[in-house]
């Protein structure tokens, strides 16, 4: 009985019993969150007709919680990377604050709930998008493609362009043209966007064994790509305009943000050495992070006069 | 070090459950009027009148 005992007591030292609120709200990755948040609310008042502000809040908080489960269950299959690397390894599973068990059960639990109320209180379609985006996050991108391919964050990136569909389909209980353009913008976004990040943390990505395009294909085919994701994004900023889906004021400000885009990923492609390459990257990195806030931005604008 | 009361939690591992329980607490309070709210929504204006159906007549 003793020795049952102490052994026990010994035990409730190592415990993740320390574990505080803000290690649960961190395991949902609330930056990421934030974005979600954004862009689903775009869908939502962009699409035509009318929701009850209750319902339209409803919708918005199980995107977000949705999103945060994903983020949760991310982090517990990718705690192994996590640990090797600078950027994550004070997250709450590698610091040793929350049990990989735990944040699994959280995730699930935060999936379940999130899309049983979103389908049950707002509609079928947006519960089964949310669905479908929580398991592309976790299972296609998590589990398979991010260890798998160059191509990771390409094809997982559709993931974090659906919130403006599912915010659409909250409202109107179908998909269109708009929404689906939306979805390009930020599908088209996320690689320029996290190349720019991989070429700075290329280190940190070697050491965690995931194979990013600079690992893979090196640092000039990784800037070549850049330029031509950046190439086609320009033009799919301003198609909600040129299609007739927004006004002048979307217009010109997604031609100038466009051309400011290319300006920076040609930057990226044009400096290769030392610190004149390193801050190129860096520029497009906070760049395009206040490109697609300020398109959406004004598409949000946009809605809520018309 | 022995004893027979199980595990021992520090006093940082008790504030750090308390925490986690009241927040627990709140959100369960947030969705019991959450639900609340979103029912009286769902249902629309006339969940507050009246029934109008005709009184069912007892026939002694």
């Amino acid at each position: 009985m003793s020795l049952i005992s102490e052994e026990r007591t010994v035990r409730a030292d190592n415990l993740s019993g320390f574990a505080g609120v803000e290690d649960y709200w961190a395991l949902l990755k609330p930056r990421v969150m934030s974005l979600v948040i954004f862009t689903a609310l775009v869908g939502i008042v962009r699409a035509p007709g009318d929701i009850h502000p209750v319902i339209g809040f409803v919708a918005l908080l199980c995107i977000a919680v949705g999103a945060g489960a994903a983020g949760a269950l991310n982090m517990w299959w990718d705690a192994d990377i996590d640990a090797r690397m600078d950027r994550t390894r004070t997250r709450p599973i590698p610091a040793g604050r929350v049990e990989p068990g735990e944040a699994m059960v959280f995730g699930l639990l935060l999936s379940g709930a999130s899309v049983l109320m979103l389908g049950l209180l707002v509609g079928v379609l947006a519960g089964a998008l949310l669905a479908f985006t929580i398991f592309f996050y976790a299972v296609i991108y998590s589990m398979w493609l991010k260890r798998a391919t160059p191509q990771n964050i390409v094809i997982g990136g559709a993931a974090g362009a659906l919130p403006p569909i599912i915010g659409w389909a909250a409202v109107t209980g179908n998909v269109t043209l708009e929404p689906l353009l939306l979805f390009t913008l930020i599908f088209v976004w996320t690689p320029p966007h996290f190349w720019a990040l991989a070429l700075l943390k290329k280190r940190d990505y070697e050491r965690a064994g995931i194979p990013m395009l600079p690992n893979v294909a090196g640092d000039d085919e990784t800037r070549r790509q850049i330029l031509l994701y950046s190439l086609v994004l320009a033009p799919v900023g301003v198609a909600p305009f040129a299609l007739g889906m927004t006004g002048w004021l979307y217009g010109a400000i997604s031609i100038a943000l466009g051309a400011f885009f290319l300006l920076f990923a040609w930057q990226v492609y044009r400096k290769r050495e030392g610190e004149a390459a390193e801050r190129a990257c860096k520029h497009l990195f906070a760049y395009s992070i206040l490109y697609l806030f300020l398109l959406f931005a004004v598409l949000l604008g946009e809605g809520m006069v018309r | 070090m022995t004893n027979d009361k199980g595990v021992i939690l520090t006093e940082a591992q008790k504030k750090s459950r308390r925490r986690r329980s009241l927040a627990i607490g709140l959100v369960l309070a947030f969705l019991v009027i959450l639900f609340y709210v979103v029912t009286i929504v769902k249902l629309g204006p006339g969940v507050m009148k009246k029934s109008e159906l005709p009184a069912i007549t007892v026939l002694a």
